[in-house]
């Protein structure tokens, strides 16, 4: 990365009498990227994001922006916003009001501060409803009130703490990408905090998953999806089905692992020895489903039940049992409309993937 | 089917009506009635130890007698506005001093430890333990001569400013005079402000703190902008619980006050009482309602539609 970093995160720990819920925990941030701190409730990332916030300080380490160390700044000073989980609107004050809170502190002259809530109003679309108060607005509305508030400072760093966690799914959807047109718009960068995975993915450009006050990998949405280096990694991050087994060959363009139900072929080597235990991690979109054996059945292939399966519309989730009792998820695009060849409850079928399909964990 | 349904929803309707109707009920039997029938004795005649109907039917002829004598005489009168006055001044300085002390006291406790706040609401409550009566009188002897809230002072000569402040008529005299009846109102009434104050303060949102920290606001401006507003609906409540009583006060100016403290209690036991005027005394009572739950009405009017909000 040839940018300069924005914001550092060095070596941060928070220690919350004895218990470490930051970690040791380095980030380099880019100017202008919208970046998503995401990981189950409790790893850890809320703290982060209230330390960068200026809510928490650190017990050691240091935050630094543009060069400038932000420890032992308090709140009200810190050259960022944030946008709280369920919005903290002020319920007394008008929709105008709230946006013009952070302006008003500012010294911003009465007519600098109109012209700027006009202009957050604006780029929000809520001009309409500047004289109403938080609790006359819709959950969306009130999403986009807090986001012109959180961005009516200008800040130089946009934090969001689960800026859609309030919304129901469908309209979380629309926002998603509407909140990140208007982020992109004004060009503020940002970090937000989630443990909806599809949000991270779907809004930030790169993220780090986190867990117990650690981050176990940072990277690009895709680049986690497809190479997860943990376990934990590849099945908090979408769907996976995870096979326990034992290096047998290991060549430098080929392995080949040994599973309980099947044998893998994996189409790289791993640095690894052979009679090392590893696991493959397999994502069930990447698995074939048919009746017949494929070509060469002695690898990356396996006979199966169907035991469950669930109809999403666009996929079908199935459910496939494995001679051991061990189960693979295995999702299908339906890709006809009622198909006489679809398999059904209880029908025999053949499970294969292609050799590049695999994950191979050694951690 | 359909009549059942019917029954059912008369049923439910019954039900409403019920729930709604007993508070009802409650003010109408305990307060509205009575006030009727006082309203009723302040403009009826006195005849030996009964009040005249006012309404008769004799010869044919229907009169309807009301004697506002009693309203006259008090618009006539200065005496009447004065105290009156007085009352509203006291009551109000009361208030005052109930919020002034009682805010911060309602703030640190909703703010201190939750495991703390039960024994704090505890001291708060604990002097209803012991008769109001005589921890009023106990204030007799700390304030006279040789009390040691008197000596400390009048040994600090904090009473030199009591009477630039026009609180007391002259330095070293505590007892029967208007700071006395206020501390006695104050004190005896902080309760009443503070536990209010307190559950409002208690269920406040604290992120809208932080929220407003994180946007540029300072402790300071935070509590003026945030806190306080948004307590507003616990300081109308201790204050209207502080105020209205104190208004019609008795016993504290009794046991404390003094011959310039002269309240409107006190003007009504002397009606009641001591001239045995009963119109007259009712007369007192209709307009101190009046003076009371006027303005409340109206207040409270315009605080409901500003809560609206506009569309």
């Amino acid at each position: 990365m040839s940018a300069q970093p924005f914001l550092q995160i060095q070596d941060v720990v928070k220690d919350f009498n004895g218990h470490l819920a930051v970690n040791h925990v380095s980030l380099e941030i880019i100017k202008g990227e919208i970046f998503a701190l995401l990981g189950p409730s409790g790893c850890g990332k809320s703290t982060l994001l209230r330390m960068l916030a200026g809510f928490e300080t650190p017990t050691s380490g240091r935050i630094v922006l543009e060069g400038q160390d932000l420890a032992g700044m308090p709140a009200y000073e810190c050259p960022m916003n944030m946008m709280f989980q369920s919005y903290a609107l002020f319920p007394h004050m008008s929709v105008w009001d709230n946006v013009a809170f952070g302006p008003r502190r500012s010294g911003m002259s009465k007519a600098e501060v109109a012209e700027r809530v006009e202009e957050m109003l604006k780029l929000v679309q809520l001009g309409k409803y500047a004289k109403r108060k938080p609790h006359q607005l819709s959950g969306g509305q009130q999403q986009r009130v807090a986001l012109a508030r959180s961005l009516a400072k200008k800040p130089q760093l946009l934090l969001l703490d689960e800026p859609l966690g309030a919304l129901d799914k469908k309209l979380r959807e629309e926002t998603q990408i509407e909140l990140v047109n208007i982020i992109e718009q004004v060009g503020v960068t940002c970090v937000m905090v989630t443990h909806d995975q599809e949000e991270a993915m779907t809004m930030a450009s790169r993220m780090a998953v986190m867990s117990e006050g650690r981050f176990l990998q940072v990277g690009a949405p895709a680049d986690i999806y497809e190479t997860p280096t943990s376990r934990f990694v590849a099945d908090f991050i979408g769907n996976v089905n995870l096979m326990d087994g034992t290096l047998d060959v290991d060549a430098p363009d080929h392995c080949i692992i040994g599973c309980a139900d099947v044998k893998h072929y994996v189409g790289h080597g791993i640095t690894g020895t052979e009679g090392m235990a590893v696991t493959i991690a397999l994502r069930p979109e990447k698995i074939a489903l048919a009746r017949e054996a494929p070509a060469d059945s002695a690898f990356n292939a396996v006979q199966c039940t169907v035991k469950e399966m669930s109809y999403f519309g666009s996929f079908t989730v199935y459910h496939v049992l494995l001679a051991s009792g061990a189960q693979l998820k295995i999702s299908q695009a339906n890709t006809e409309r009622h198909s006489d060849s679809a398999l059904t409850w209880g029908d025999r079928a053949w499970a294969h993937w292609s050799p590049s399909a695999h994950v191979v964990l050694t951690a | 089917m359909l009549g059942r349904l019917r029954i059912l929803f008369r049923g439910l309707a019954r039900g409403r009506s019920a729930v709604i109707g007993v508070p009802y009920l409650w003010l109408l039997v305990f307060f509205l009635l009575p006030f009727l029938i006082v309203a009723r004795i302040s403009v009826s005649e006195m005849e030996n130890v009964a009040f005249k109907d006012l309404i008769t039917f004799k010869d044919g002829l229907l009169q309807l007698s009301l004697k506002f004598s009693g309203y006259r005489f008090i618009a006539e009168d200065s005496l009447y506005f004065d105290t009156y006055l007085r009352s509203l001044k006291y009551a109000g300085a009361t208030t005052l001093l109930c919020l002034a002390i009682g805010y911060p006291f309602a703030y640190f406790m909703a703010r201190a430890r939750a495991t703390v706040q039960p024994a704090l609401l505890m001291l708060v409550m604990l002097p209803f333990w012991t008769s109001f009566l005589l921890r009023v009188y106990a204030w007799k002897g700390l304030l006279s001569e040789n009390g040691w809230v008197e000596s400390v002072i009048v040994g600090s000569g904090l009473d030199h400013w009591l009477v630039a402040a026009g609180l007391i008529e002259a330095p070293g005299r505590l007892m029967n005079t208007p700071f006395s009846l206020v501390l006695g109102m104050t004190y005896t009434y902080l309760p009443f402000m503070v536990l209010p104050l307190y559950a409002n303060l208690a269920k406040m949102d604290l992120r809208l703190l932080e929220a407003a920290a994180d946007l540029g606001a300072t402790a300071w401006v935070a509590f003026w902008k945030i806190t306080v507003p948004l307590s507003k609906a616990g300081i109308i409540a201790g204050s209207m619980l502080v105020f209205i009583p104190c208004v019609g006060e008795f016993v504290i100016p009794e046991l404390l006050g003094g011959p310039s403290t002269l309240m409107i209690g006190r003007v009504m036991w002397d009606e009641f009482f001591s001239n045995n005027d009963w119109p007259m005394a009712a007369s007192v009572a209709v307009v101190m309602v009046l003076l009371i739950i006027v303005p409340l009405a109206i207040f409270n009017k315009y605080q409901a539609e500003s809560q609206e909000g506009r569309r």
